[in-house]
């Protein structure tokens, strides 16, 4: 395996994004498929990016890459910029937790000895020692917390680390009084042990926020789309989609997509504008048409003069109308901030209470100060600082074995309050491709199927390679063909035994259709449509079951959208604009409503945007995958009732974690206040209320079923 | 008691050592892929001097 080596100066590192891969098998295979290619120096595979790295020489492009991943059954995405990798946010809080757990081990070890008796000089020399690995573990392990109250405390507001800073820095700073007056009490077990659970807490919640986003990233990851350019004299020339500008001339291929907005200057079309507007009969444009970025050329080549290209196509203009909706929900307040507002100023005034009742009470300034840290220590928000992140990343992971991926925390607890769904019909509802007409596969007889499979095969056209798919499926053998020429525009044609057949166009046909013609024999229509996902109909009667009103949104015509709406029994909005979903939902918010938000168009973007909460499947436009919150991998629209399920499970527990931390601190509280708990009591007590919400929410395991 | 100022030394020591040892693998990137590491195990890499 040439893995990791050095790349000389004329090799170039290219980066791919293949979200298929998941398992050692398909590492195995990405890894050696690649370096069969000749010119590939190495390929290593990231699996928890889904991402592969391939050094290779200068004579192999992007494109060839793809292409030997596509010819092993890989779909890949180059991306271009290896420098704006996102950071990982768990990974500089790893070598804290490490600090924190080394150094809480040592000093309860020497803890453990003075509680049960040593005396004298050797317990001074524990305490030194102690002192001399808790002052610098703590003053490395606690930075993040300290960082994060002192920006709180400069803003004149409060969060979470405020009361822990405040706490380990206290407890740290009188157990060293304690060392050198030579007294019985050291408290840096527990400063340490609190630090150790809390940044504890804090991986978590950060592992689960970079494992998802890996997920997506990988999905989301592709370099920006390009077009070929005339250039002067007719030389062709591939440029990147940023790199476009107004006035070239681009061709785009029958099967490409157009990078930028532009009109036809030669050749004659048809469109599928279903990911920009929803609908899904594709548009004939002529010379002088206008098209625009990101609708799918489907019949023959076109060329191109670009009008607006970059910010100024109408898909920048749906990314402005997302942008806007995103800041408005960036508003809202995680539980876990919710409840730190409410506890910090809580524990402070307590904790001042009880120094100051002590002092009044007739106590020195000492065992006053004393008594009020251990309120602060025992108070802590040790278990409170676990409820939320480990439950989260319980029901997470367990999520992600479904194949879906939530891409923050926020995201389950708005979830779990949504009460009402809105559907984008092509793509959502339904596959999102046109799919040959089953009824009219099974008529064709044996000889004509492998005829058309044979001729399908052929062509690089989408529905023709849907044929091919769809009749391979059915366990078709294609024919021998001689002599097949493909027309664009027109379709395939070949000679079968001396007899003319083709797969062409046909010359009238209601909506999308091809025809199969074998001299001889009469010409069969093949229709194609799109088709309801698998299990939409269980999927929607589960989310009525759980109390979800549903309904369909979608930027298609009428007529589609109603035969949808028949078959499954719900109310339809058709021909909606993404300026007219984002109204909808704000009317629906306006009301009072949560609403959960399903669809995978750009022009979903901005109702996904605008939404409460939303969800997209992993084949969704990139607009789409961003803009979702939760993503499924999975061709079933039971992931949406799944995910509600097992967010609403998440919300129980964390609910019930949260009772937990409560219950203790009743119960703790007042023995802090009354003076009574000893150095060990408070370890025990804090260890133990954070283990039980750890195993509370273990049971979390299979909350995505 | 003598063995305490050998033992604890010890004990700190060796506790270091670990927390050395688990930098060192933070800093070489032993944590980039967790998934693939575990994965990758079940690889049969017949031609490891490739």
């Amino acid at each position: 395996m040439a893995t990791r080596a050095v790349v000389p100066a004329d090799l170039e590192q290219t980066q791919l994004a293949v979200p298929g891969m998941h398992c050692a098998g398909c590492m195995g295979k990405v890894e050696r498929g690649l370096l069969e290619l000749p010119g590939i120096v190495s390929a290593r595979v990231n699996l928890t990016a889904r991402t592969v790295n391939v050094a290779h020489d200068k004579s192999v492009g992007d494109r060839d890459l793809v292409a030997a991943l596509e010819a092993i059954g890989f779909e890949s995405k180059p991306r271009r910029d290896l420098s704006t990798q996102r950071v990982s946010a768990a990974r500089p809080l790893l070598a804290p937790l490490a600090v924190a757990a080394f150094a809480a081990m040592n000093v309860m070890l020497l803890s453990v000895s003075v509680w049960s008796g040593a005396q004298g000089a050797t317990r001074d020399m524990f305490h030194w020692i102690s002192a001399a690995i808790a002052i610098p573990a703590v003053s490395y392990a606690g930075r993040p917390f300290f960082a994060s109250a002192w920006k709180a405390l400069r803003r004149g507001t409060t969060n979470m680390d405020v009361p822990i800073s405040i706490g380990v820095v206290l407890a740290t700073a009188l157990s060293f009084y304690e060392v050198i007056e030579g007294g019985g009490h050291a408290w840096f077990d527990g400063a340490l042990m609190l630090l150790t659970f809390l940044l504890a807490g804090r991986v978590l919640d950060a592992m689960m926020r970079d494992r998802a986003r890996a997920g997506v990233d990988a999905l989301l990851g592709q370099a920006a789309r390009g077009a070929m350019v005339v250039g002067p004299g007719g030389a062709l020339e591939w440029r990147d989609a940023d790199a476009l500008a107004a006035g070239m001339t681009m061709r785009v291929a029958a099967g490409e997509r157009l990078a930028a907005d532009g009109t036809i200057v030669s050749g004659a079309s048809r469109f599928d504008q279903s990911l920009l507007t929803g609908e899904s009969a594709p548009v004939p444009a002529y010379p002088g048409d206008p098209v625009l970025a990101g609708t799918l050329n489907l019949d023959a080549p076109v060329d191109v003069t670009v009008t607006s290209a970059g910010g100024d196509t109408t898909l920048a203009e749906i990314a402005r109308l997302m942008d806007a909706s995103t800041q408005d929900r960036s508003k809202y307040v995680r539980i876990a901030d919710r409840a730190a507002r409410l506890y910090a100023p809580a524990v402070h005034t307590l904790a001042a209470v009880t120094a100051l009742g002590w002092l009044l009470a007739g106590a020195g300034l000492y065992k006053a100060l004393v008594i009020g840290v251990a309120v602060l220590i025992i108070t802590c928000p040790c278990a409170l600082g676990l409820a939320v992140p480990v439950a989260q990343v319980v029901a997470s992971g367990a999520m992600m074995r479904m194949g879906i991926m939530v891409k923050d925390g926020s995201a389950l607890e708005r979830l779990a309050q949504a009460d009402r769904a809105l559907f984008d019909k092509t793509g959502t509802l339904t596959m999102g491709e046109a799919l040959p007409d089953p009824a009219a596969l099974d008529a064709l007889p044996a000889d004509a199927s492998s005829i058309a499979l044979a001729l399908a095969s052929h062509s690089r056209h989408p529905l023709s390679r849907a044929l091919a798919k769809a009749l391979a499926a059915r366990g078709c053998r294609a024919a021998a063909l001689g002599n097949v020429r493909e027309d664009p525009g027109a379709g395939v044609f070949a000679i079968w035994r001396g007899e003319e057949v083709a797969l062409r166009r046909p010359e009238a046909a209601e909506g999308t259709a091809v025809a199969l013609e074998i001299a001889g024999q009469p010409t069969r229509l093949i229709g194609y449509a799109d088709r309801l996902r698998p299990d939409a109909a269980a999927a929607l009667a589960r989310l009525a079951a759980m109390g979800m009103e549903s309904s369909i949104v979608s930027g298609d015509n009428a007529a589609a959208v109603q035969e949808v709406a028949r078959a499954t029994g719900l109310t339809a909005q058709s021909a909606a604009t993404p300026a007219e979903k984002q109204h909808l939902i704000a009317r629906l918010k306006a009301g009072g409503r949560n609403v959960l938000m399903v669809g995978d168009g750009l022009n979903d973007g901005p109702a996904l945007a605008a939404a409460n909460v939303s969800m997209a499947p992993g084949a969704a436009s990139e607009v789409g995958l961003q803009a979702a919150d939760l993503v499924f991998m999975q061709d079933t629209l039971l992931s949406v009732p799944r995910a509600i399920a097992a967010a609403r499970a998440t919300m129980r527990v964390v609910r019930q974690n949260f009772a937990l931390a409560a219950a203790y601190n009743v119960v703790a509280v007042p023995l802090a206040m009354a003076g009574l708990v000893t150095p060990l009591l408070a370890a025990v007590a804090m260890s133990l209320s954070s283990l039980i919400v750890v195993g509370n929410s273990l049971r979390l395991v299979r909350a995505a079923k | 008691m003598t063995i305490l100022a050998f033992l604890i030394p010890v004990a700190l020591g060796l506790g270091l050592l670990g927390l050395a040892a688990f930098f060192w693998a933070l800093r070489s990137g032993q944590f980039d892929d967790p998934d693939g590491a575990a994965a990758r195990i079940l690889l049969d890499d017949e031609d490891d001097d490739a």
